[in-house]
């Protein structure tokens, strides 16, 4: 694997790569990661330096106590996940936060704003007040570097974990930082019996709690001198608080403005923030999502505009910020209308199988967290309900225990095999304990590939690609008392049909695990299987294949006369399949009953 | 627009625009300049629509290029070329592959694919650049160089020597794809002159 090991120049790095970097040269020993956009490619990278433990781990708390773990043995320790892991591991930071560490313990949460890839629009920096924790906010690659360098020597010192929140125009842009080589070593690793500070009893929790109070005035303390809280002073009529990306488009859109730019956004210096509003006319608050920083200031006494002007929905950009401050909108082209191009299962996707035979079942489907989400659209239409990771098969129980025998036959779970593992099992335990009678479909991929195909604990392979153990899905799913455990090929598609047809009618819980890999791995990609063609004599126009929803799959119109010249004057048109993009997965020839889809010649 | 510039590389998930604007940003930083690239990951890869911003200049602050204010759009499918409209100015160039992606709703039969869709931008006076770099990829027994042909388009219209651009394509292309890519690189640059 190549390492990265140039540190001399300027590299052109995103924020996800240079906060690797930081950490790097920190000297992080152990870093622990759940996958999650945007937050993905910092411990990806991070993999890829020498001297330090990286890991996936199955899930976001397990990923914080393994780097809390490493912080109480002494070392420099980072978790990092997207906005809503930070809430599968709220439970650790917040205790973690009384606590607090021996080695230095980052804890990354990256936010989506606009929820590219997300399923709510949670603004993270709550959690730094809630749980009391002081959270740095970079605004681009560079400060991705040396904030998380500040991160770990701030949680040494003040004896906390530091959050360092990011959101996607951070994690994903790329741009110019400066390595600086690593810092001295300054961790004392060894075990430490220190029960008055790691065992937190109430009696421990009490003296912590206190501690934590007087910490949180320390920081503020120390906010009022730190340098990436600085004034940038210009035209005093309207001045600027922001922090993160919005100080980008501040900067863009008000060039000759004063800016106070916040590189710690809690807890907030208010000898500065004051200072700085007296001194400006005009005083907005600036930042996507909650009015985390306005609610502060107001509470300061310090009179602003903020929310009432800027959105509160979705990600800012220089535009909106120009639009919302001067009342304005700038005059561009009207769009016109096209035909949408959404995401789709790809071609010879291992999901397609399974839900073209839910929605021809016509089952109420609780769904999850996946690639396989997107057999919620058209033509598959067959998922009902998507919360969150994990949550699809409690969904199905607690629909079966609301409806009783009107749900009976009706309701399947559907999970992806990283989800599974991810928040899948406990549920699961559920429905056998309390005697659903739920049948779930566990769609085992080989691979996390929503998030650009991480191991996990059911591929037998590390993050850096070593063999491991490899979870026996089918054993777990019998340990855990299910009896009625079934794999299946989803791209068979009748047998498919069968079996879930089956295993839903049971009066008793029943796991169907549908096994094949993902198309984009290179083990499917080397196969080079013979791609499919349609042959127009055979093919009725009954579209039947369609209902696959495979995008190599094309409808060609044809006219009245053409319809008659072969033969079937009602046809409208017939499927064609792109030769590029068929992967030969075989699906749609089981699918069409004319036998219209044939082979192409292997040799062709 | 040769001191700073926006460039807007669109198209659909799979077509290597990733690459293409690396390519550009590196080519762009050895020739001196700051630069600031935003790309979107995740969801929106699955043969969804793709888009990347590419801003350039002394300095740069804003990720995202402002509504209105592209210089060059490079489009790696006909129809993405008009999804970002509302980016482009009656000044701005677009750089057009002629390939033809179906979208689901023409794929199945519900919609057809839009006809004479450039007019769309030309009507607009803006600049399009329409180049078959689908063919030229092809002609080259390699049609995963689609996108250096792009990029070779583009080089000509960027305040950067094209021997820089050939020394980012040797160090960022797999070994064994070199040659072919520059070659693509060669055509696409070639086009214009
Ligand atoms: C708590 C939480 N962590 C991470 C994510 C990001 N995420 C969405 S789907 C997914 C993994 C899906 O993998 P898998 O279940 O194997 O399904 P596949 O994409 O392979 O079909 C991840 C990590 C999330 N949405 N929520």
């Amino acid at each position: 694997m190549q390492k990265n090991n140039n540190l001399k120049k300027a590299l052109f790095l995103s924020g996800n790569e240079a906060l690797a970097l930081g950490a790097y040269e920190a000297n992080v020993k152990v870093a622990s990661a759940y996958p999650g956009t945007p937050s993905t490619e910092i411990i990806e990278t991070l993999s890829t330096y020498d001297g330090l433990y990286t890991e996936w781990a199955p899930n976001e708390k397990v990923a914080l106590e393994v780097a809390l773990g490493a912080s109480i043995a002494g070392v420099r320790a980072m978790a990092s996940m997207k906005h809503v892991g930070l809430n599968v591991a709220a439970d650790p930071l917040f205790t973690a936060s009384y606590t607090g560490v021996r080695g230095g313990l980052a804890v990354v949460v990256a936010d989506d704003p606009q929820m590219h890839s997300s399923q709510n629009e949670q603004d993270s920096r709550h959690y730094a007040m809630a749980s009391k924790t002081p959270m740095l906010e970079p605004s681009d690659a560079e400060e991705c570097r040396s904030f998380i360098r500040d991160a770990f020597r701030i949680s040494e010192e003040f004896d906390t974990p530091v959050l360092v929140r990011t959101t996607t125009r951070v994690s994903h842009v790329k741009g110019l930082v400066y390595p600086e080589g690593k810092v001295r070593e300054v961790a004392e690793p060894g075990l430490a019996r220190m029960p008055e500070k790691f065992v937190m009893l109430p009696a421990h929790a009490r003296r912590r709690r206190l501690f934590v109070e007087e910490r949180l005035r320390r920081l503020r303390e120390f906010a009022e001198a730190y340098g990436h809280n600085r004034i940038e002073w210009g035209s005093k009529e309207i001045g600027f608080i922001t922090s993160g990306v919005s100080y980008l488009y501040v900067r863009e859109a008000f060039p000759d403005a004063s800016v106070l730019k916040l590189g710690l956004v809690y807890p907030l210096p208010e000898k500065l923030i004051k200072g700085f509003a007296e001194e400006i006319r005009t005083l907005y608050i600036v930042e996507e999502l909650d009015p985390f920083l306005e609610l502060q200031v107001r509470a300061m006494g310090v009179e602003c505009i903020g929310k009432g002007v800027i959105p509160a929905c979705f990600e800012l950009n220089t535009a909106r910020l120009k639009e919302a401050i001067n009342g304005e909108k700038s005059e561009v082209f009207e769009p016109v209308k096209i035909p949408p191009r959404p995401p789709a299962l790809c071609p010879g996707c291992p999901h397609r199988g399974i839900f073209y035979n839910l929605s021809r079942l016509r089952l109420y489907v609780t769904g999850d967290i996946g690639c396989y989400t997107l057999g919620a659209l058209k033509p598959l239409s067959a998922m009902d309900t998507c919360i969150c990771m994990g949550a699809g098969i409690g969904n199905a129980l607690g629909i079966e225990k609301a409806l009783g025998e009107d749900a009976s036959g009706r309701v399947v779970a559907v999970i992806g095999d990283s989800t599974f593992i991810h928040s899948g099992i406990t549920p699961l335990i559920d429905i056998v304990y309390n005697r659903g009678n739920t049948t779930v479909i566990i769609l085992d991929n080989r691979t996390t590939a929503m998030t650009g195909h991480q191991p996990n604990p059911s591929t037998g392979r590390t993050i850096n690609g070593t063999e491991t153990n490899e979870i026996d899905l089918e054993a777990l799913c019998r340990a855990v008392g299910v009896r009625n455990v079934v794999t299946i090929d989803p791209h068979d598609i009748d047998n498919t049909y069968r079996v879930i047809k089956e295993e839903v009618k049971r009066h008793e819980p029943s796991v169907i695990i549908s096994r094949a890999p993902c198309a984009l791995l290179p083990e499917v990609r080397r196969l080079r299987r013979p791609v499919f063609k349609v042959l127009e004599e055979f093919c009725t126009g009954c579209r039947r294949c369609l209902k696959l929803g495979c995008p190599a799959l094309q409808w060609t119109g044809i006219d009245r006369e053409e319809a008659e010249r072969r033969g079937r004057p009602k046809q409208k048109g017939y499927t064609h399949i792109s030769s590029v993009l068929c992967n030969g997965c075989g699906e749609c020839e089981m699918v069409c009953r004319f036998d219209a889809i044939v082979k192409e010649a292997e040799d062709a | 627009m040769h001191e700073r510039g926006n460039i807007l590389f669109c198209g659909v998930g799979g077509q290597g625009i990733l690459l293409a604007s690396e390519v550009t940003s590196e080519a762009l930083i050895k020739a001196g300049f700051d630069v600031k690239k935003s790309e979107v990951h995740g969801m929106a890869q699955r043969g969804g629509a793709v888009e990347a911003h590419l801003r350039y200049g002394s300095r740069v602050f804003s990720p995202l290029i402002e509504e209105g204010t592209v210089d060059v759009e490079v489009a790696f499918e006909l129809l993405e070329s008009v999804r970002y409209l509302p980016y482009l100015n009656s000044h701005s160039r677009v750089i057009v592959n002629t390939q033809k992606i179906f979208p689901p709703s023409v794929a199945t039969g519900v919609e057809a694919y839009p006809e004479d869709i450039l007019n769309e931008l030309r009507k607009r006076s803006i600049e399009v650049l329409p180049v078959d770099a689908f063919g030229i990829a092809r002609g080259l027994g390699e049609v995963r160089t689609v996108n250096m042909v792009l990029v070779g388009v583009l080089s000509g219209y960027l305040p950067v020597d094209e021997e820089i651009f050939i020394d980012v394509i040797k160090h960022r292309v797999k070994k064994g794809f070199v040659d072919i890519n520059i070659k693509a690189f060669r055509e696409g640059r070639a086009l214009q002159l």
